[in-house]
């Protein structure tokens, strides 16, 4: 845990004035707003920063204690004291837990903050944010591989101790949200639950590139193939599938497999094309004889 | 439109401290469509989201409702620039595998 430099957060000298922290603080959170920035990461913890960075320096009392304890905030009297509150209230208030592990954007303060002006429950938590009606939406983001999603794949969620039945459509995007309503937090008096929103991130570990719903790959042709035609058996996504070479196939030739791409996401039965590029390998390290057999053929054309 | 849930203009008024005149700025404006039943108003409960969004853009950052409406526009085409990217990104991903 380390010291945060709330001053300088805000982009502000120790003296700054309350107006100069309002301003301050105003045009920072115009820029970093998560409903300006969504699914920006980055602004979030800026947006976290800087309001933390408020909390403090615009509540006089708040500010004193920092400018006195701030930085050394391990060695002060106060702090002490109120590790000691803090120990002893923890064992009642308990924080709320995220999800899984899987990253759930839920607590708001630094340890730091939390350390000098206590936690959960503090008397300014609820500061400067809308109290809501609706529950808070809760985001998650979902890690699978790319074969995961090539059918239908159900998932239990354990979002703060519920399980959620969830199933991920197959050919769904990478990156892609999905929305489950009513599975966020509960509403406050009477209001509609938050929704969850699940972000799915894909890895792709196999040989297929995927755009849309077209799979492409490429497939290593040896001379001789390529120029007296021949079969070929291949991998495709699911299965295989023998392959004719024509006679003199070129080099970068395309050929489309209909239907053996990904599937189309939330349309069962209809699937992309599988699109395969052949790359022709010239054989290497040739004896004496092949040379002898290329200067044949060059003397032919 | 039948099955629709809806919420009390006047509950969510009472909730966020607003005034019913402020529901129908947003109508008129373009932000929120308002359900009429026997002189109550209602809004769809799916719309408490953008709602919020609203409110919160206004009140946490002072940005008027034609400030409001032009930054959801933008953010709409953000989010379409930011798919576009992400297709865009896939396709280069694949032809700098190739070289």
């Amino acid at each position: 845990m380390d010291f945060i430099d709330y001053y300088k957060s805000l982009g502000l000298a120790k003296t700054a004035s309350p107006e100069e922290i309002k301003k301050a603080y105003r045009k920072l959170a115009r820029k970093y707003h998560p409903d300006v920035n969504p699914n920006d990461k980055e602004s979030e913890r800026k947006f976290k920063e800087i309001n933390e960075a408020n909390e403090v320096l615009s509540n006089p009392e708040n500010r004193a204690k920092y400018d006195k304890y701030g930085k050394d905030w391990k060695h002060g009297e106060e702090y002490e004291q109120q590790q000691k509150q803090r120990r002893s209230t923890q064992g009642q208030s308990g924080r709320q837990q995220g999800y899984s592990g899987q990253g759930f954007s839920e607590s708001d303060f630094s340890e730091y903050f939390e350390s000098m002006f206590g936690g959960g429950g503090s008397s300014f938590r609820q500061g400067g944010r809308s109290v809501k009606y609706k529950g808070q939406d809760l985001n998650a983001e979902l890690h699978l591989n790319l074969r995961d999603v090539y059918e239908d794949f159900p998932q239990v969620l354990d979002v703060g101790g519920n399980k959620i039945r969830v199933t991920i459509g197959a050919g769904i995007e990478n990156g892609q949200t999905i929305k489950i309503s009513g599975k966020g937090s509960p509403g406050a008096n009477g209001g509609p639950n938050g929704d969850l929103y699940i972000k799915i991130q894909l890895k792709n570990d196999t040989d297929f590139h995927r755009m849309g719903n077209n799979l492409h790959k490429n497939i290593e042709l040896d001379l001789y193939t390529a120029i007296l035609g021949g079969d070929l058996l291949t991998d495709t996504f699911d299965s295989k599938v023998k392959l004719k070479i024509a006679p003199e196939t070129q080099n970068n030739t395309k050929v489309k497999l209909k239907g053996k791409g990904f599937p189309v996401y939330k349309k069962k039965g209809e699937y992309g094309d599988l699109i395969l590029t052949y790359s022709i390998k010239l054989p290497k390290n040739l004896t004496e004889k092949e040379k002898e057999l290329f200067k044949e053929l060059k003397a032919l054309r | 439109m039948e099955n629709q849930k809806l919420v009390l203009v006047e509950t969510l008024c009472t909730y966020y401290k607003l005034e019913a005149s402020f529901f129908e700025s947003l109508e008129e404006i373009g932000l929120l469509i308002l359900v009429r039943d026997h002189e109550e108003i209602y809004i769809p409960e799916e719309k408490v989201t953008d709602l919020e969004k609203v409110l919160r853009l206004h009140k946490e950052l002072d940005v008027n409702l034609e400030g409001i409406d032009v930054i959801l526009n933008l953010l709409v085409k953000v989010e379409s620039l930011q798919t576009e990217l992400t297709l865009a990104k896939q396709r280069l991903g694949y032809f700098d595998k190739e070289i």
